[in-house]
């Protein structure tokens, strides 16, 4: 919401001179009403003058330049150069002189153009950072000047380039030199034309005629021609364009030699406030005001709007019915005839503009203002295009369609609100007017509504519309019922002031149900109790009332405005905000003392990132979302379960759309990614969360139940090996006081190498897996290394947690090593080995250790040696050779009955 | 015969003086000490001496052995040091080689800046307590006073799942579950992950974190909340830090306040991390609505409570000074490494 300083002014003065804008912004700010940013549209330009071109002549070295003495106020003219066609002699021009600055950062040097000095730069609109609705009286028609006809094909000119007085260009329309151009006053221009056989006066609009030039003229109505007339491209007629000097008209009054933002009513401070959502009524120049008053301690003025004289009576013309009073709880209409459209004043356009509202006309500009100034959105119909006098408010049915302002046709949903009459909506209620009423030049008679509408149902509309406009964003926030018919006077009352039209009397107000005055009870202990302070019950009946509310013992009374305020607890943010939160003093949390600390599960999310530290992995964190694709790209098969999915229904983007269930596919895109950046290796671990949702009996999800949500750790490694991998995480669950993982070959998941994949199972629940990540995939995934991953059920983990960890005492009597080789079937798994040596040595073994694995020469095709060495033990004696060699015989035995394996020699 | 054992002394002393190997000594004992060394040479004349000159010149022989041994003695422990002090010359090292590489990993910035502010509010008695992120929308807005009309309801801020399930938009439905379940009083923190519908950018993300605080008890005042604020940014930002609250709104708590903290950069005077106000925004907090307690059946006449929430990447961002936090979430292992 902007406010501009000037506007405020106009309800309280805090004076902004003495206390600097950075002061107002801040003590604004921590009084609850938060100002963003501020700005000021004439800091950007300094050094930009009225001035008054005294003489003109053409430039001696150029076919478009102009050079004018400018009367800036001082005893010498300055000299400037100008491109523009628009500038005539006794023309009040923006003059930038020498190091003036303009919007954009531009400096102007003086300096000589083809040769001639140019001691500044005349402006354009665009070039103080203005547009052509800001200054409609300066706005630029330009002539078609022959003299300026560059053919588009030099070979076949539309008009010869040595065209005379008097040769006709076509039909009627004939060559004519200007013999004489005097302003007319209003923007128009007196001309004495040589027609070639005649002389003739002529008078035009447009602005970029000078003597000497040669102009298009119709000999039937007098007309000078445009570009557009000729029916002309612009390139044809390249310095007649709608553009040029801004020519300031009579009402922007000024001094030669005086700053130009002043006249132009640019020099204004403007706050932008961010609003907060519960306080709909501070997007309001009057709801500002307000606080400003309150926080400055100023007076507020706010004045009843005055009608001054109607004639006749609104009944006579118009009825309103509401039929949907649900969403339509208060609807008020006035009128006005003799309307004459046309440009507001420059005052009201200068506080639109300021407003970041674009002025339109005086009826148009009205209803801006007013909803501006009070909040309360604003609509204007042109009374004749309302059938039979009359408005119904009433939700539409479900074919109808009504076309907005901005000109499209709009179907419209069952039940959206629609200002009616008997035949056809005329506008969609709080949203946008329809066409079909729409302000016109042509308009006569008009009705201003000043309603309330339901925020719900104007919400939904613009959504789903796709219409957001200030209004509806009022609507949306809530309007005040009560301000209604305020705001409708108000309007009535600008146009009396505009001489816009002549009000008709009476007005009408259906408001079924008014809207219940809401009391609250002031209880200063505990406001205090809650805030932690001792303040006064003084100072906060005198902070209410500075908000309007009126406190009458322990009773407040609530304006109407202040829907936000509930209870206690609000009336005590209005006294701290005021009183000053920065007074509220610190103090110490009392009360029962709480034990606090982690969970065990906790703690060992914490013991997770440790060991994985240790092991020389770094964490990552990557997003919750899964692409659909990324099914296909790690390979899952059709029925697998990972394709049931939590699904975003207003997804970023497809890419985003799903929850995962697996944690691959963001890993391997942050391994793509590193691989990209030319890692060499990569260590990197999440915990990362999975969703699982929940299947109805038909397997299907069930969107109405949360998913079940479960943490994987998920590690991810190239440049390493299987067994790197495999020993960070016997690590890992060694340092977790998990002791009971097992690996098992797994050549069925799709995701993994067949023949590089061990599962992960505890006590036979399967934990994850570990393993080569398929050629394919990594091929989906752009990943050049061979890379592996693990993934393992942090949740399950847990579960396995050794919590049970008792001294053993250490052993007293030593123990035997021996080393065993055995030749077996290369397919045959070490662990199938280890396993038996561990049953067959029974409570002996105290240590089993793989220290080779051999293929090649020294065994034959299809047999591989493996080597263990083996520590044998008795807690109660040292085992002799005799009791050593019986183990070892068995366990060789075992391996030969087992597996055929025989002992290598 | 005397001036011969006088000479050999001086002689052997010089010998042994300039001697500095093991060798050399060993071979100076030998020449002086040994059985055919100069000294058993003299024992040996000492027959053809007179019986009164035998016991001096005796006396004089067995002195300079001594004194010879004793130079020996001494000379031996120099050596066995020169041998040492060349034997650790032999074996220098240059240590300025690198070391053998450890690895090492790290946990990710937000991991340890959230361990850091939950060790911070566990020492103050905090409990951590944890929530789905695929939440209802009757807890993630209807219990916690957001009305139907709030904005944050638009898809256009919050993913749906369907009409009544969302992924949480903040930390807050953790308060209402924990209300809900425990009788005052209560202090917890509630970290997590949070999701909003904006395109990632260089200070937004669809996934960020928060880290959400409540504490419910008897007596509760803003006073508490400023202090349990102001022990938290100082721990986290230094001693020298101030806070100020400023008043806002959120849905759930009343009063309500954005807390800034004093520029850890310019100290307050102003500077472009602070965009020259001296203040830098952290987190949003108030006093818990009293609606919001009636809800989950605490009894706001009795019992009154405070809430913050802070977002985890941006406290993130300023502690190490990272300025884009898509660099969070690329998890480019050579930005990973550095924390």
């Amino acid at each position: 919401m902007k406010l501009p300083y000037s506007w405020l002014k106009d309800f309280t003065d805090i004076g902004i001179e003495t206390i600097s804008p950075k002061q107002y912004a801040a003590d604004m700010t921590m009084a609850g009403t938060m100002v963003g940013s501020w700005d000021n549209a004439a800091d950007e330009i300094s050094g930009v003058v009225i001035g008054t071109v005294t003489e003109m002549e053409r430039h001696p070295n150029s076919d478009h330049m102009w050079v004018c003495q400018v009367d800036v106020g001082e005893a010498e003219p300055v000299q400037i150069v100008t491109g523009a066609w628009n500038v005539h002699v006794g023309d009040r021009v923006p003059a930038a002189l020498h190091k003036a600055k303009l919007p954009g950062g531009v400096t102007i040097e003086k300096g000589k153009l083809r040769g001639v000095a140019s001691n500044g730069m005349l402006c354009s609109l665009k070039e103080l950072n203005l547009e052509e609705r800001d200054v409609p009286e300066a706005a630029i028609v330009p002539a078609a000047l022959l003299n300026d006809y560059h053919p588009l094909d030099a070979d076949k000119p539309s008009i010869p380039a040595d065209i005379q007085p008097g040769a006709k260009v076509f039909g009627a329309v004939v060559a004519a030199k200007a013999l004489r151009v005097e302003s007319a006053g209003y923007g128009r221009f007196a001309l004495t034309l040589d027609a070639g056989d005649k002389t003739v006066e002529a008078e035009t609009g447009c602005s970029n005629i000078h003597t000497g030039d040669l102009v298009a003229y119709n000999t039937k109505n007098g007309a000078v021609l445009t570009p557009d007339d000729l029916r002309a491209q612009q390139a044809e007629f390249p310095h007649c364009i709608r553009d040029g000097i801004l020519i300031l008209p009579a009402e922007y009054a000024g001094e030669n030699g005086t700053d130009v933002c002043a006249a132009l009513g640019i020099d204004e401070t403007v706050f932008d406030f961010d609003i907060l959502h519960n306080r709909p009524d501070c997007l309001s120049i009057i709801g500002l005001a307000r606080e400003s008053a309150a926080t400055f301690e100023k007076e507020f003025h706010l004045e009843e709007p005055v009608i001054g004289k109607t004639e006749g009576d609104i009944r006579d013309h118009l009825s309103v019915e509401i039929k949907d009073a649900d969403l339509c709880p208060r609807y008020c209409a006035a009128m006005a005839k003799n309307i004459t459209i046309q440009p507001s004043p420059k005052w009201m356009r200068d506080r639109l503009r300021a407003s970041g509202v674009r002025p339109i006309n005086n009826i148009v500009d009205i209803t801006n203002y007013v909803m501006l100034e009070y909040g309360q959105p604003m609509h204007a119909f042109d009374y004749k295009c309302i059938d039979g006098g009359k408005i119904i408010v009433r939700r539409c049915a479900a074919d109808e369609k009504c076309t907005t302002l901005d000109g499209q046709t709009r179907a419209l949903w069952e039940n959206t609100l629609v200002i009616a009459d008997p035949t056809k909506a005329v506008a969609i209620a709080g949203v946008m007017g329809g066409e079909n009423s729409e302000i016109t030049e042509n308009t006569g008679m008009i009705v201003f509504e000043s309603a309330m509408f339901d925020s719900v149902s104007v919400r939904t509309t613009s959504r789903r519309l796709g219409m957001r406009t200030e209004a509806s964003g009022r609507f949306e926030r809530g309007v005040n019922s009560e301000g209604c018919l305020r705001a409708l006077k108000r309007a009535c009352q600008l146009v009396e002031q505009l001489g816009a039209g002549q009000i008709i009397g009476g007005i009408i107000d259906e408001y079924p149900n008014p809207k219940p005055v809401r009391v609250l009870k002031l209880e200063p202990e505990k406001v205090n109790a809650l805030i932690g302070a001792d303040v006064p019950r003084e100072f906060m009946v005198k902070t209410l009332e500075k908000l309007a509310f009126t406190v009458e013992g322990d009773k407040v009374t609530v304006p109407s405005w202040r829907d936000d305020m509930e209870g206690t607890a609000d009336i005590a943010e209005e006294v701290a905000r005021y009183y000053g939160y920065d007074k509220i003093p610190t103090t110490l949390l009392t009360g029962q003392t709480t034990k606090g600390g982690l969970t065990q599960r906790q703690k060992f999310s914490r013991l997770v990132n440790e060991a994985c530290n240790a092991v020389g992995y770094n964490e990552a964190r990557t997003l919750s979302f899964m692409s659909p694709k990324a099914f296909e790209k790690i390979g899952l098969a059709e029925d697998d379960v990972r394709r049931k999915t939590v699904v975003i229904t207003n997804p970023l983007g497809k890419d985003q759309s799903l929850l995962r269930t697996t944690p691959l596919p963001a890993m391997l895109e942050v391994a793509a990614r590193n691989y990209n950046f030319r890692a060499q290796s990569i260590h990197l671990y999440e915990q990362s969360k999975v969703y699982l949702p929940k299947l109805d009996d038909k397997g299907n999800v069930d969107a109405e139940q949360l998913p079940e949500e479960r943490t994987v750790l998920v590690m991810a490694t190239y440049g390493e090996d299987f067994y790197h991998l495999k020993g960070c995480l016997e690590a890992i669950f060694t340092m977790l006081s998990v002791n009971v993982c097992e690996f098992a070959p797994c050549e069925t998941n799709p995701s993994y190498h067949s023949g590089r994949c061990a599962a992960i199972y505890a006590k036979g629940d399967l934990l994850g897996y570990v393993g080569q990540i398929h050629p394919t995939v990594l091929k989906n995934y752009d990943i050049g290394a061979e890379l592996y991953m693990a993934e393992v059920d942090l949740e399950k983990l847990f579960a396995l947690v050794d919590k049970e960890r008792y001294y053993k005492p250490i052993p007293k009597y030593p123990a035997t090593t021996r080393d065993l080789a055995v030749v077996c079937d290369d397919k045959l798994y070490v662990l199938q080995l280890e396993n038996e040596i561990r049953k067959a040595a029974g409570k002996a073994l105290d240590k089993l250790e793989l220290f080779d694995v051999y293929r090649g020469a020294q065994v034959s095709e299809g047999k591989k040696s493996v080597a263990f060495s083996l520590e044998l033990r008795s807690p109660d004696h040292t085992l002799t050779g005799d009791e050593t060699d019986a183990i070892m015989q068995k366990i060789i035995s075992a391996l030969e009955t087992a597996f055929g394996a025989t002992l290598r020699l | 015969m005397k001036e011969k054992l006088e000479q050999i002394l001086a002689q052997a002393l010089d010998e042994i003086q300039a001697a500095e190997a093991k060798e050399a000594l060993e071979a100076a004992r030998v020449r002086y000490l040994g059985k055919k060394g100069e000294l058993a040479a003299i024992w040996k004349g000492m027959g053809q001496l007179s019986a009164q000159e035998r016991p001096v010149i005796g006396q004089i022989a067995n002195e300079v052995r001594g004194k010879i041994e004793a130079a020996i003695e001494e000379a031996g422990q120099r050596a066995a040091e020169y041998e040492m002090e060349r034997k650790l010359r032999r074996e220098r090292l240059d240590v300025t080689l690198p070391g053998k590489k450890i690895p090492i990993g790290k946990k990710h910035p937000l991991t340890t800046v959230l361990d850091e502010v939950t060790d911070i509010f566990v020492g103050m008695g905090y409990s951590v307590a944890e929530g789905p992120e695929v939440e209802l929308v009757h807890y993630n807005f209807d219990m916690l006073n957001a009305p139907k009309t709030h904005p944050s309801r638009e898809p256009s801020d919050t993913f749906y799942i369907s009409d009544d399930i969302v992924l949480r938009t903040q930390t807050s439905p953790m308060q209402a579950r924990v209300m809900e379940k425990t009788q005052p009083p209560i202090r917890i923190i509630a970290p997590g992950r949070v999701f909003r519908n904006d395109e990632a950018d260089a200070t937004h993300s669809p996934m960020f974190h928060q880290i959400e605080g409540l504490v419910i008890d008897k007596n509760v005042t803003m006073g508490d909340l400023k202090s349990t604020l102001e022990t938290f940014a100082k721990t986290l930002y230094g001693e020298e830090t101030s806070i100020r609250l400023r008043p806002s709104y959120f849905p759930f708590t009343e009063p309500s306040a954005e807390m800034d903290i004093s520029c850890f950069k310019c100290h307050g005077k102003g500077c472009p991390m602070c965009k020259y106000e001296g203040w830098i925004e952290v987190l949003g907090c108030g006093m818990v609505h009293p609606n919001v307690l009636r809800a989950c059946g605490i009894d706001p006449e009795e019992y009154s409570g405070f809430a913050f929430g802070v977002g985890l990447e941006r406290i993130t961002l300023f502690r190490y000074k990272i300025d884009d936090l898509r660099l969070l979430f690329e998890n480019d292992e050579r930005f990973l490494k550095q924390f």
